[in-house]
């Protein structure tokens, strides 16, 4: 076991001034230094040797990364640097879109909230990362701060495996950006953890739903789960039985089926695959009912 | 590794503090201004026993750099009784019995003060709710939770 009460490593923590200086350097001492916004994940795994960092880099006064705006056109830009806390009660996010709300607020506690942040959430890359599920159905794209100036990166496109992405050394994550969600869209985040509010997820599951006139079903469902695979996970399969058939209790059965199956989840100490891969199901039906009661007829 | 000269108020005191860039805000209220009140449960951001108030909000100060703290402005249980006075949380936790050993104590108080300044009545649920980061292995949380509603009737 870790010492139990470790102060942190020796390091060094720079503030550097823009956005160029700070990709130059996290490229120059790539094996080094990281980046860092909350540090409710990144001290942990300092603490416990698991990361070898002797160099943190704050960007929480780097451009770009305290904005919190909603455009009508754009749609909602969250930076590196806004807490869960901040957008959990933003108005525009209560407004348009209720279930990020949600999921933010089901993370650890409001005082761990006061300095976590969503972006901070997507770059830990935990498959159990609370916010992450939502951010990937609503088709977040994160924009990025590189050695080669600006791009963006779709969240479906950025998680490799456990704490693993794409990005490159240098690369800031300093903001992200969810479009404006379609018309009459509804979503929710049930999680299932140790107890009922605080603990990380034994499963999390994130569904949202809208009309639409390219499913058979006139509907278009999409379903993250967390918690059961190397990654936050998409579940075509599930989204699939939503989008053929037209939409009952069995069908909503059916795709918590497909959830259940597509599923590879492990055993650790918050639970065992077998139990997860149940809850996975269970959970499933219960998110979908809930949004379908209130898209449906 | 390199030591840093920070300037914060703590306490409605402003104090100017050499600290390692290691070293955390609660190791810096407890080993350098002699702070002892907060406490450090789990070093993980998970037992609230370290909460202090920070620009106004709660926050685990073992989860925050003493490097960060530049021009903040921190409170720490110490801070809460004003003029020789005990403050309405305070008060109230004594009357309800919401003390045993003490060390989740400081923590308590400080994150049922934030909520109590943000939420002038709180519901049972939502008081639960605001105190989830706060652990307590004696209590069981009842009287502490009547603490918080006791202190807003106040």
């Amino acid at each position: 076991m870790i010492n139990p009460h470790p102060g942190l490593p020796e390091l060094e923590y720079l503030k550097p001034t823009s956005l160029k200086e700070a990709s130059q350097f996290l490229a120059e001492h790539a094996s080094e230094a990281r980046p860092f916004s909350g540090g409710t994940d990144s001290f942990v795994r300092l603490r416990d040797g698991v990361w070898k960092t002797s160099t943190l880099v704050d960007v929480k006064q780097l451009d770009g990364t305290h904005e919190l705006s909603f455009d009508p056109q754009k749609g909602l830009t969250i930076g590196a640097a806004v807490t869960m806390n901040k957008v959990a009660a933003n108005p525009d996010v209560l407004k348009h879109y209720p279930n990020l709300a949600e999921a933010a607020k089901s993370v650890a506690s409001y005082q761990l909230r006061n300095r976590a942040t969503i972006i901070g959430n997507i770059c830990n890359a935990s498959p159990a990362g609370d916010t992450i599920g939502t951010c990937m159905i609503l088709d977040g794209v994160l924009n990025v701060h590189g050695v080669n100036g600006v791009y963006t990166i779709p969240l479906s496109n950025f998680f490799l495996g456990p704490g693993k992405t794409v990005l490159k050394p240098g690369d800031i994550v300093v903001s992200i950006t969810l479009p404006l969600p379609p018309k009459g869209l509804v979503g929710t985040y049930k999680k299932l953890g140790r107890n009922t509010i605080g603990d990380l997820s034994i499963v999390g599951v994130a569904v949202l739903g809208f009309p639409t006139p390219e499913t058979k079903s006139g509907y278009r469902f999409r379903i993250a789960l967390a918690s059961v695979a190397p990654t936050p996970y998409e579940s075509f399969k599930a989204e699939a039985v939503l989008a053929e058939k037209t939409i009952t209790a069995d069908t909503i059965a059916s795709a918590a089926e497909a959830a259940m199956d597509s599923v590879t989840p492990i055993d650790d100490v918050r639970g065992s695959a077998r139990y997860r891969k149940f809850m996975v199901r269970n959970l499933t039906r219960e998110a979908v009912t809930e949004v379908w009661k209130k898209i449906g007829k | 590794m390199g030591f840093q000269r920070i300037t914060l108020t703590v306490n409605d005191l402003v104090e100017t503090v050499d600290v390692p860039t290691n070293m955390t805000l609660l190791q810096m209220l407890r080993d350098k201004l002699s702070l002892t009140g907060t406490k450090n449960g789990c070093t993980a951001g998970e037992c609230g026993a370290c909460t202090v108030l920070m620009n106004g909000e709660p926050v685990n100060s073992c989860m925050v750099l003493a490097a960060e703290c530049e021009g903040a402005v921190v409170t720490t249980v110490e801070g809460l009784a004003k003029g020789g006075q005990l403050s309405k949380v305070q008060q109230a936790i004594i009357k309800t019995g919401g003390v045993q050993c003490g060390f989740c104590t400081p923590g308590m108080l400080i994150s049922a003060t934030a909520l109590l300044a943000r939420n002038a009545n709180p519901t049972d649920h939502e008081i639960r709710e605001a105190l989830v980061g706060n652990l307590c292995r004696c209590t069981g949380y009842v009287r502490i939770v009547d603490a918080v509603k006791e202190a807003a009737k106040m």
